[in-house]
């Protein structure tokens, strides 16, 4: 005897969390049960394997009828074929969108091309994420991409309604989105010991203080969160007088030196670096015109700035100190004329630096 | 021009994509009604289009409005080539003829397409002027109310109860006619929904007429069911209850004794032209069938003329059942009974009833169940005008009920319903109820009101009446007498017959009540529990599985094979529920079905009930079991095991179900036959049953319940009725409306249809073989649900029936659609407390009113128990008001911060009105969003009620019939991905109508067809589904009311009594 058909039909449609979860992370039916077998749900209940592969079975396929609605979460609020409660609602689509970190972190910056999508396998065998898992979340990030380039005004606030996020999951996707567009890099050696969320923070200053948007100016063009600000980047040129200007960059030294002194053990090697550091930053802010160098600017961060300190064993209050003074600083030489990109600039690669400042 | 008809289509949303080029839609509408055809205009290149069409009108007769459905078709516009479908939808605009029911139907519908199920929705808007009178067309039976609850309505009360409605239509299936071969799958599913819809619209017509006729306004228990008998045709037909219908106005005392609504209409229905139409019965009665050993082949009629026929000798089962007698003496209060309501009910020509549940004072006793099935050949069905055939084969099997209730002492009955399973071209009809006495003054005019006997004695007999019904007239004062001599919680239970003369032999003792009046030992109804019966403990769902092999045979071979064995099955179900019963120390079964279906090469029997301790019975015995051959020690050993093992089972059960009944004096009387002591259940049918009598069973403990093992089939048997797989913890489980022993149900229940195919492999298996794979389906799905619905606990399972079907050889299928409905544990416990110290003091009387009031007769034992004459305060609909669900709360929210007008899913807050004829249309046909309205929330349940809820409008029938096809099976993830999405839609559809109308509920809802086929070689598979119910609008019970006194848990009678007295 076998069963030939197998259905189980409600009419409020209530999915086992835990199944979903199990569904989400790309598990097959029979991997499912096992997992739902060692994680002991039969107990209490006098249920076989028959009966737990039969249930689920039946919220597999209620998944599988799910997910194109998924796709459109607008669109499961005011669909008919499934009855859900609006709290299940909400807890199937954010399950549904998020991702996992490891994953996010070998896409972060890629093209979301098909070429990227053929290469799941990889990444799924490097992140032990299962392929279909792997794919679903690169699907998600690829159907946010699309649809949100295409709309005006604020990218975090579009994301959120189109898809009905919460306002954390809204900003990561904000951040993969912008990520994507600029193609930052991110997968070199270099950068591994930074997390997603280091670089959800990073993208989050970059769209609010960089971009068109960030001006609160949302009725002129596309994209505008989602591209750096053309004009500001050109104006980050004019800040290499810092740099080129040999008094300024004395002055700029000895200012920002008679704030510091005292203040922290590391003076000595801060003293000695200010020029190369005060290079270093002021010259990844002369290249961001350059499309190509904007995808380094991470990786510049890192090798310029981030890499030195922590040679010299800079602690993190170090390194506050020290960006305080040197962005301040700048503010007291009379022939800088450029206060405004300056603290623009400064305002982000400041809270960037911190959050990227760590083992 | 009776009627204007007129339809407005709104717009459209999540159309599927029809120009691969564009990936958009030129959608427009075409709307049809009859043969008027009209169109909107080309909505070009969105899915989302917005017609806002203008009004179009259908000028109609009346006739047509019921017929016919309002047909939607939406379409791709394209240029060059055809216009392609995209789906359609049906609306039934039955609804909007009836006064009371609908208004306005305004949502949105899923667009269904039989191939490729629904494609996005439309928003439609339809209203009805009818230009006349509506009682003066007759016909058309417009405004008659068809209820699928198979109780009085809950916001009703019954002014009169006029009894059986039957019709039936026949059609060509249009799947089987010559055009099919050349017309696409799509156009043939939709002829054929679209004819079903047709027939489904006349025959609810042709039943008005009648129920306009008799003089009622209302058919309740409306039962109706399509028979597809293949190239034979196609069968549509109904049961129901005819009454009149008072509506129950919130506010004004309802027992006035004047209905001017109802006095001219129940004139209309003793009209004497009516009686006369009726044939008088043969006074005679037939002999009663009861062991079916015996006239397995005596009543058997075969009849060589075109028509094949064989008529199924069948079982009255009541307690041990088996013999044949008909009691006719009585003492003469019962005489009087019995003459009294015979000549009431005598004028019809089928005493029967559809309903299930009764107002308290109805049922004034109960005789047993009766049952008779009917083998018969299929032809073609010549004239689809005329179908004599059909209708003549009913009449047979209805006139053999009648005659079985007879037997019993009993002049109606109750509980009933028909069925029929097909296979090839042998059809075996069904009819079951349960033979009962019913108060006649519920079936009379006037007489109905509560306390109203000194009106009713000082009424003038009506113009037109019969004789005989006058000389009642003037007897009814002894019924007064006659009702004090039974309480109503033990009644019921007394035998109709007389205890002299039975008509078989059972064990009678006094009541244990009341012990005034004989009880029988066990007692079979197919009805539910009525509301003032006294039980111990709870109840359980009991199961009996029967499968049996048949040669496959062809035609009249096949018919009298089959016929041969439908006896041998119905006594075999019965040992096993009986069996069963014992087991769980319990002495009545309530809504028992027994299913047989028939396939090829096989027969399967299925018989479910809910178990109960009926306190006015005996306590049931044990159960002993009898080696035959006392041969060697092992196998003593062997029984004596299993003896205890039985013993074990029993004491659990007792536990399990809280049955602690009290110690009661043995009084055995009246049995006819005084040596023989207890009864005795037969395994091997070869034995003829003339052995039994001579058979002296004498050891074993008094009233044990004998059973003897002689051959290993026995061992198996006993075996099997100890492997029913005990329900885990948290889980009881009945097949009626309402769980006995559990009263404080809360708001939590989930409604579920689940269907299952199972193919048998090997195909030489025995008869044994074939019951334990049966038996372990049926099991293995009653632990899937217990499992999938673990997360109700604690919980019932309510309206449990499986239904059994052999769709091809070698496939079993059984589907069930029930309701899980959580209750509280904490209150539960207290209540089972109180019921274990109320059990001994049951001698308490009560006073109970003879008005008939739907909500009084709240036998769902959830606490109601509202008095009904009390208005209901607005009070109590504002504090409803705050307790909504946050759903919709958050729904309303919404709407307001929407502000396009009262969007209609805020039903709670808006329905709360007391008078729900207030909602204004205006309000509700601004629901014209486009994406952002929320969806209406629609509970369903197969049960009448919804727990703490009252229903305060009754928006119609629904009724849906529904083909599905593919030809991509495995792309749709095979069949359980097909069906799964199939009883999604369906559920889909239905919830969008019953929001369309207003409502947000479905109560007594049934799927009564799911024809599933398949043919993977191909990828294809079709499906049929009929599901059927009543829309409401039901309000949130404030918690106060909802919060049941203890002591009337301790007495479900008591809380009928409240509501009336």
């Amino acid at each position: 005897m076998s069963v030939e058909l197998d259905v189980f039909v409600v009419n409020t449609t209530i999915m086992d969390e835990e199944v979903y979860q199990l569904w989400l992370d790309g598990y097959t039916v029979n991997d499912a049960v096992k997992v739902r077998m060692e994680g002991g749900v039969l107990e209490g209940c006098e249920a076989s394997a028959e009966v737990l592969h039969s249930d689920t079975m039946d919220q597999y396929r209620t998944f599988q009828m799910c997910e194109r609605l998924l796709h459109s979460p607008v669109k499961l609020a005011n669909q008919l074929l499934f009855q859900i409660p609006p709290h299940r609602q909400v807890m199937l689509i954010e399950r549904y969108y998020a991702f996992d970190s490891v994953f996010v972190r070998e896409v972060l910056g890629k093209k979301l091309s098909k070429g990227t999508k053929k290469d799941l396998d990889d990444v799924s065998a490097k992140t032990g994420v299962t392929l279909k898992s792997c794919r679903r979340q690169f699907d998600n990030f690829k159907r946010v991409f699309k649809v949100v380039e295409e709309l005006k005004g604020p990218l975090v606030e579009n994301i959120r309604q189109h898809f009905l996020l919460s306002d954390k999951l809204a900003r990561d996707y904000a951040a993969i989105v912008f990520f994507a567009n600029n193609r930052f890099e991110t997968g070199k050696k270099k950068l591994h010991y930074l997390t997603f969320q280091d670089f959800a923070f990073c993208a989050g200053q970059l769209i609010s203080n960089w971009t068109v948007g960030a001006l609160g100016d949302y009725n002129m063009v596309e994209d505008m969160d989602v591209d750096l600000e053309k004009e500001f980047l050109q104006d980050l040129k004019e800040l290499k007088i810092l740099i080129t200007d040999r008094d300024l960059l004395d002055q700029h030294k000895s200012l920002v030196c008679t704030a510091l002194r005292g203040k922290t053990k590391a003076f000595n090697e801060m003293e000695a670096n200010f020029k190369n550091l005060s290079r270093g930053l002021v010259n990844i802010a002369a290249k961001l015109t350059n499309t190509k160098e904007v995808r380094d600017f991470f990786i510049d961060l890192v090798e310029k700035f981030i890499e030195p300190c922590r040679s010299d064993k800079w602690t993190a209050g170090d390194m506050r100190l020290y960006l305080t003074h040197y962005t301040n600083s700048a503010h007291v030489l009379d022939t800088f004329k450029h206060q405004v990109v300056w603290d623009r600039y400064m305002g982000v690669i400041k809270s960037c630096i911190l959050k990227m400042y760590h083992d | 021009m009776p009627g204007k008809l007129k339809a407005k289509i709104v717009a459209g949303r999540h159309l599927p994509v029809m120009d691969r080029a564009s990936d958009l839609t030129d959608a427009f509408v075409e709307v049809k009604f009859g043969n008027t055809t009209f169109k909107t205009d080309v909505y070009p290149k969105s899915l989302n289009p917005q017609w806002n069409s203008e009004w179009f009108k259908f000028e109609v007769d009346d006739e047509d409005l019921q017929d016919e459905p309002l047909q939607i078709t939406v379409l791709d516009h394209d240029t060059y080539s055809a216009n392609d479908a995209i789906g359609k939808v049906y609306i039934d605009i039955d609804p909007l003829l009836s006064s009371e029911a609908a208004t306005v139907i305004s949502g949105w519908f899923p667009i269904y397409d039989t191939i490729h199920g629904i494609r996005g929705e439309i928003n439609v808007l339809v209203k009805v002027d009818l230009f006349n009178d509506l009682n003066r067309f007759r016909q058309s039976s417009c405004g008659v109310k068809f209820f699928c609850t198979t109780s009085i309505p809950r916001c009703y009360r019954a002014a009169l109860v006029h009894g059986f409605v039957e019709e039936l239509v026949v059609n060509e299936d249009p799947e089987y006619q010559w055009i099919d071969r050349i017309r696409t799958p799509r156009a043939s599913n939709e002829a054929r929904q679209r004819l079903i819809s047709l027939m489904s619209g006349e025959l609810q017509r042709k039943i008005g007429l009648k129920v306009l006729e008799m003089g009622g306004n209302a058919v309740v228990g409306y039962l109706q069911c399509f028979d597809l008998e293949g190239e034979s045709g196609l069968v549509v037909r109904a049961i129901g209850t005819a009454c009149t219908l008072d509506k129950l106005i919130p506010g004004s005392a309802s027992n006035t004794n004047t209905h001017p609504n109802t006095a001219p209409a129940s004139n209309a229905c003793n009209s004497p032209s009516k009686e006369i139409k009726e044939s008088p019965l043969a006074h005679g009665c037939r002999s009663s069938h009861n062991s079916p050993v015996h006239s397995a082949c005596s009543s058997q009629r075969l009849s060589h003329s075109q028509n094949f026929s064989v008529s199924v000798p069948t079982l009255v089962f009541t307690g041990m059942g088996s013999g044949i007698s008909v009691g006719k003496e009585a003492g003469p209060l019962k005489t009087l009974l019995r003459q009294q309501a015979q000549s009431a009910l005598e004028q019809r020509e089928f005493p029967f009833f559809t309903l299930t549940c009764f107002p308290p004072g109805f049922l004034v006793h109960i005789g047993g169940v009766v049952s008779a099935r009917s083998v018969k050949l299929l032809d073609r069905i010549h004239n689809p005008d005329e179908p004599e055939t059909r209708d003549a084969w009913w009449e047979e099997i209805r006139q053999e009920i009648k005659s079985h209730a007879k037997a019993l002492g009993c002049h109606a009955v109750v509980g009933y319903s028909e069925s029929t399973t097909i296979c090839e071209e042998v059809c075996i009809l069904s009819a079951s109820g349960t033979a009962a006495m019913l108060n006649p003054r519920f079936m009379r005019e006037g007489c109905l009101d509560a306390g109203g006997s000194d009106q009713r004695l000082s009424r003038q007999p009506p113009l037109g009446m019969v004789g005989s019904e006058r000389a009642e007239g003037e007897v009814s004062s002894s019924w007064l007498g006659f009702d004090d001599a039974s309480p109503p919680s033990c009644g019921f239970c007394h035998i109709p017959y007389d205890e002299f003369n039975m008509p078989f032999p059972a064990q009678l003792t006094y009541c244990y009540h009341c012990r005034r009046q004989k009880v029988p030992d066990v007692l079979f109804t197919t009805i539910d529990l009525p509301a003032e019966a006294a039980v111990t403990g709870k109840g359980c769902l009991i199961q009996a599985r029967l499968c049996r092999t048949k040669k496959k045979a062809q035609g009249e071979v096949n018919a009298t094979a089959i016929s041969n064995l439908l006896p041998f099955m119905e006594y075999e179900l019965h040992t096993q529920l009986m069996n069963k019963l014992k087991l769980r120390c319990m002495n009545a079964l309530f809504g028992l079905r027994i299913q047989i279906s028939v396939g090829e090469n096989m027969l399967l029997g299925l018989a479910s009930a809910t178990g109960v301790y009926l306190s006015a019975l005996p306590a049931p015995g044990g159960i002993q079991i009898a080696g035959k051959t006392p041969s060697d020690l092992s196998y003593d050993q062997h029984i004596s095991t299993m003896q205890k093992r039985i013993n074990d089972t029993i004491a659990m059960n007792k536990e399990l179900y809280n049955i602690h009944p009290p110690e009661c004096i043995e009084e055995v009387v009246g049995s006819p036959i005084p040596d023989r002591q207890r009864s005795r259940l037969f395994r091997s049918t070869s034995e003829s049953s003339d052995e039994l009598s001579e058979l002296d069973l004498s050891h074993g403990k008094k009233d044990a319940f004998v059973l003897e093992i002689d051959d290993t089939d026995a061992v198996e048997d006993i075996q099997s009725l100890l492997t029913d797989a005990p329900m885990p913890a948290g889980f009881y489980s009945c097949n009626t409306e309402v769980m006995p022993g559990i009263y404080n149900w809360t708001s939590g229940l989930q409604m579920f249809t689940s269907v299952r195919v199972y193919r048998l492999n090997n195909a030489n298996l025995t008869n044994q073989g074939l019951n334990k794979i049966f038996t372990d389906l049926c099991e293995n799905l009653l632990k899937s649900l217990y499992f999938k619905l673990r997360s109700m606990i604690p919980c019932c399972l309510c309206h449990l029936n499986f239904t059994v079907a052999v769709p091809e050889e070698e496939l079993i299928q059984v589907a069930v659609t029930a309701v899980a409905m959580s209750f509280d544990k904490e209150t539960q416990l207290a209540a089972d407390k109180a019921l274990n110290k109320g059990s001994g003091e049951n001698e308490e009387q009560l006073q109970f009113s003879m008005e008939l009031c739907g909500e009084s007769t709240s036998s769902n034992n959830q606490p109601t128990a509202k008095p009904s004459g009390l208005p209901e305060s607005a009070m109590t609909h504002s504090s409803s008001r705050d307790r909504c669900s946050t759903w919709l709360e958050l729904l309303r929210l919404k709407a307001h911060t929407i502000r396009r007008g009262s969007v209609k899913t805020t039903s709670s807050s808006e329905r709360c009105s007391p008078l729900p004829e207030v909602r204004s249309r205006s309000l509700r046909s601004t629901r014209s969003l486009p994406c952002g309205a929320p969806v209406t929330v629609v509970k369903m349940t197969p049960l009448s009620f919804l727990p703490r809820t009252r229903i305060v409008k009754y928006l119609g029938i629904i009724n849906m019939f529904f083909i599905r096809e593919t030809t991509s099976l495995r792309e749709e993830g095979g069949v359980s991905g097909f069906l799964h999405s199939f009883i999604a839609e369906v559920f889909a559809m239905v919830r969008a109508h019953v929001a369309a109308l207003g409502g947000n509920a479905v109560v007594s809802y049934s799927m009564k067809e799911c024809v599933f086929m398949e043919n993977p070689n191909k990828n294809q598979a079709q499906c049929l589904i009929n599901v059927s119910g009543d829309a409401v609008i039901f309000v949130r019970e404030s918690d106060q009311e909802a919060i049941p006194p203890l002591i009337t848990c301790g007495q479900t009678s008591t809380t009928g009594a409240d509501g009336t007295t």
